[in-house]
């Protein structure tokens, strides 16, 4: 295996935009508003830069295409500067770009920036999207959350789960994250529910309900990264640096082999265990002090803690329920109240997650810091369905640890 | 060897729209409508039209047949989706029937159905002849009581045959009792009592006299009469003024189905031809514009031939629909607010189209030489895990696969013209997975594990540039021919 890209890259700042529907906000501005946070916090000025990354994944509903958009609203100077679009997970790619940049050597210092602009569309939920010319053709015209709520029912079938023991689980999940959600004031949704609430919402696609499905918002985070010796060469102390950044793509056998059972995600399963491998982790479920995972829909983040191989296989419903995973368990996901509450505009949130670990583990998280002062975050940033998709881990942690 | 019928099969949607529900909405406006509330009428899926239930019917008359040996096709309808374009060009890609297949479309008039079964039968050629109607009625006609949605085929030509041409015979006239022009969307009909009057007793007697004739047949001795008529007792009377024992008179299948227009005339010969025994003589007329007798005399051949679901089996496979919006939904008969979801571009590239019409409208897959996994679709690399081979594929059909439910969901966000859509991965039993689309299924059936049978239909509707694009759907596997 390669030697992986463990604390060759710090985090020099980062910044993210208040998230939700910002009606008086350009994509262009949501760039703009994450940008300044981030370069005050890594004490830089723009010139400093050498190259930069943005992840926008619904161009069409916003800033269009190419990478013209962020060198412009930045006005960076004539660098290098690439648009990644991953799916959902596109956020990280733009992070793993400018880091790869650095840990290279081709820049010393590489900006990463993930904006999207949703609520133009006129209508609730994400944008209704033609899938490719042949794709079209035979695809059912499937929604996100029809896509993901099949996750149930394949889980169901194989654990022999009770549809309301997992309806509870899930529910369980909702309401944590509206918790958490309601400590950060850059959170699209503030507002506490209960288990009622969530198991009585409205239906979107069996069996998830409203309050099983993740906001739909706008938003911008930005990372600012270097090597560890430029960040102290600046008067960085307590660095934050990278510890692990794997991504595994869906290559057909999910979707066409009958293989995969439908119940987990077969990349997160590698690309999980790729990066603690990378990371120099043996027992995740010791090891990794906070997670912030792909929670699009709650049995999404269900599934994925067996697929982060932290909760055993069939055991995820009995953690959760047992607040294994709230904020004050033994490893909290979404402290910052995750895709369901602090938002999910789509280029953002792989950089969002990322942000949150950086805020916690220099306890500067406010109202929803984790008190222990966690030392190894993990986020994990998925992209597609879970029949074909894009999973992104990274691992992030103090330097020298 | 004997010229006739080789194969029979039928389709009907499977929702049966109650008339009660019509005529609970319309009776105030025409309080005639009030006395046709009973029994059900065939009623089109949204993703059903005339060449997708054709192709139903299609697969069921040719159960237990080589496709190859079909040499032509005609397909008959008044209600083709398209104008220009050959309707039966996409039946036989949906069919894989050879390229070599003569098809050709049968068009404009009630008969069209029968008329194309008395070319086929003197063609000499192996011909598969479909009849399928989408009915359009206006609401609150009484046509929209009477009509229903179906399908019928008929696999004729020499051979063991079940049925033997006895004699056919034509009259050809301008009678008008209703037409429909190309500026019109629906029938326009005249004076009921005149059509049966000048129309069906006149010009019906004596086609089937003719034909009784040449068959050197007596009118007592036809066992069944096949006859296609809304009107009250019509039926009835040309039989007796041919000659016929009223007894012979076929069910018209109005209580369960409706009258399918140009299908009906074959669907009521498939239907008779299921409970026929050998040495029955039945005789089918086809009304429109003139009229079509045939005249065919059932041999040994109908106790074991091979049969597919056929009008009964396609009857007993039944939803009650009692939602009359939805009727009107489903055809265009009500503005509906759609959702801005739905106002997304359907646009069918046609030079795409073509390149995948395996893969799209034969539903064709591959299956590796090298590892033996089957996959859909064919790609030039094999799926297979530890396999990877390059070009290694044979064409592989799924059509006539079962599959299993392994994920499923009912999806009210997205934009569907009957929500929720219901759709899932779909799991074949010997290799080959897709996620598709369901029909025909209810919410509360959907289950892991479920077997399901694949069946063509309308995929999207582009009603910006009047085209429909078609794949194939997974529907509940019950009421599915037994094999044999």
């Amino acid at each position: 295996m390669a030697k992986g890209i463990r604390d060759k890259v710090a985090i020099l700042g980062m910044g993210c935009s208040k998230f939700g529907e910002r009606w008086d906000m350009n994509a262009e501005d949501l760039m703009v508003e994450a940008y300044i946070e981030a370069i005050a916090d890594a004490g830089i000025e723009t010139k400093q830069i050498d190259a930069a990354w943005l992840a926008t994944a619904i161009e069409e509903q916003h800033v269009g295409k190419s990478a013209v958009p962020l060198a412009m609203a930045l006005r960076l100077p004539y660098i290098p500067v690439t648009r990644v679009e991953n799916y959902c997970a596109s956020g990280t790619e733009a992070f793993r770009g400018a880091v790869y940049a650095v840990a290279s050597g081709a820049a010393d210092i590489a900006l990463a920036l993930g904006v999207e602009k949703l609520k133009d569309t006129g209508y609730g939920g994400l944008p209704q999207r033609g899938r490719g010319t042949l794709n079209n053709m035979t695809w059912p015209n499937s929604s996100a959350p029809g896509n993901f709520a099949q996750l149930a029912a394949a889980y169901r079938a194989k654990h022999g789960s009770a549809p309301q023991d997992l309806k509870r689980a899930m529910a369980h999940i909702s309401v944590k994250s509206h918790d958490n959600g309601a400590k950060n004031p850059k959170a699209h949704l503030r507002n506490k529910i209960t288990i009622d609430t969530v198991v009585n919402s409205p239906m979107i696609a069996e069996p998830l309900g409203l309050y099983d499905c993740c906001g739909v918002s706008d938003g911008s985070a930005c990372a600012i990264v270097t090597t560890p010796e430029i960040a102290r060469s600046l008067g960085k102390k307590d660095l934050i640096t990278v510890k692990a950044l794997q991504v595994a793509v869906s290559n057909g056998t999910e979707a066409q082999h009958n293989s995969w059972d439908g119940s987990y995600f077969a990349t997160t399963r590698v690309a999980s265990k790729r990066a603690y491998e990378e990371a120099g982790i043996r027992n995740p479920r010791e090891e990794v002090n906070l997670i912030e995972v792909h929670d699009c829909f709650s049995v999404t983040e269900l599934v994925t803690m067996e697929d982060l191989h932290i909760s055993g296989e069939g055991r995820a419903i009995f953690d959760v329920l047992d607040g294994f995973y709230d904020a004050a368990g033994s490893v909290p996901c979404q402290i910052d109240g995750g895709l369901k509450c602090f938002g999910h505009p789509i280029g953002a949130s792989g950089l969002r997650m990322i942000y949150e670990m950086y805020l916690q583990m220099q306890g500067r998280a406010g109202e929803r810091q984790r008190q222990d002062m966690p030392r190894i975050g993990l986020t994990h940033n998925l992209g597609g369905f879970p029949h074909q998709n894009v999973c992104s881990i990274s691992i992030v942690g103090r330097y020298g640890d | 060897m004997s010229v006739g019928i080789l194969g029979f099969g039928a389709y009907v949607p499977w929702k049966r729209l109650q008339r009660k529900a019509i005529v609970d909405q319309h009776g105030w406006f025409n309080s005639a409508l009030r006395s046709q509330g009973k029994g059900e009428r065939a009623m089109a899926n949204w993703d059903e039209d005339a060449v997708t239930m054709a192709v139903e019917a299609a697969r069921d008359a040719l159960t237990g047949f080589d496709r190859a040996g079909v040499r032509a096709l005609r397909v008959a309808s008044t209600t083709f989706p398209f104008l220009d374009r050959l309707n039966a060009g996409i039946v036989a890609d949906a069919l894989e029937l050879s390229d070599e297949t003569a098809a050709s479309d049968v068009a404009a008039t009630q008969r069209a159905g029968t008329s194309a079964l008395i070319d086929a039968l003197r063609s000499g050629q192996r011909t598969l002849v479909v009849g399928s109607e989408n009915r359009r009625t206006k609401a609150a006609s009484t046509h929209e009581l009477t009509s229903g949605d179906a399908a019928a085929a008929l696999l004729v030509g020499e051979g063991d045959v079940v049925a033997r041409l006895l004699a056919a015979k034509t009259r050809t006239a301008d009678f008008v009792d209703h037409y429909r022009s190309m500026d019109n969307t629906f029938d326009y009909q005249w004076e009921e009592r005149w059509i049966r009057d000048a129309g069906y007793m006149k010009v019906a007697p004596p086609v089937i006299r003719d034909c009784l004739a040449a068959a050197n047949v007596k009118p007592e001795e036809v066992t069944t009469f096949c006859f296609a008529s809304t009107l009250s007792k019509v039926s009835q009377a040309v039989a007796k003024a041919a000659g016929m024992a009223e007894a012979a008179v076929a069910d018209p299948l109005y209580a369960g189905l409706g009258d399918s227009g140009v299908a009906h005339p074959l669907l009521l010969l498939a239907a008779a031809l299921e409970t026929a025994k050998p040495g029955d003589r039945i005789l089918v007329v086809g009304f429109g514009q003139g009229a079509d007798a045939l005249l065919f005399e059932v041999t040994d051949r109908i106790t074991s031939c091979t049969r597919g679901l056929g009008v009964s089996g396609y009857l007993a496979r039944r939803k009650e629909e009692t939602q009359y919006s939805r009727f009107l939904a489903f055809n265009g008969l009500i503005e509906m607010e759609r959702g801005m979801r739905s106002e997304t571009d359907k646009q069918t590239p046609l030079s795409a189209m073509w390149r995948n019409h395996e893969t799209v409208t034969r539903f064709n897959g591959g299956k590796c030489r090298k590892c033996g996994t089957l996959q859909f679709p064919r790609t030039r690399i094999c799926v297979g895990p530890n396999c990877g081979a390059i070009d290694s594929q044979d064409a592989h059909s799924f059509a006539d696969t079962k599959g299993r439910i392994n994920s499923y969901t009912a999806d009210r966000l997205t934009y569907s013209p009957d929500p929720p859509a219901c759709y899932g991965m779909i799991q074949f039993e010997d290799g080959g997975r897709w996620m598709m689309d369901f029909t025909d299924v209810d919410e509360k059936d959907l289950q892991v594990g479920a077997d399901m049978r694949m069946m063509f239909r309308i995929k999207d509707i582009d009603s910006a540039r009047g085209f429909r694009r078609y794949f194939w759907k997974a529907a509940p596997m019950a009421g599915v021919a037994k094999e044999g």
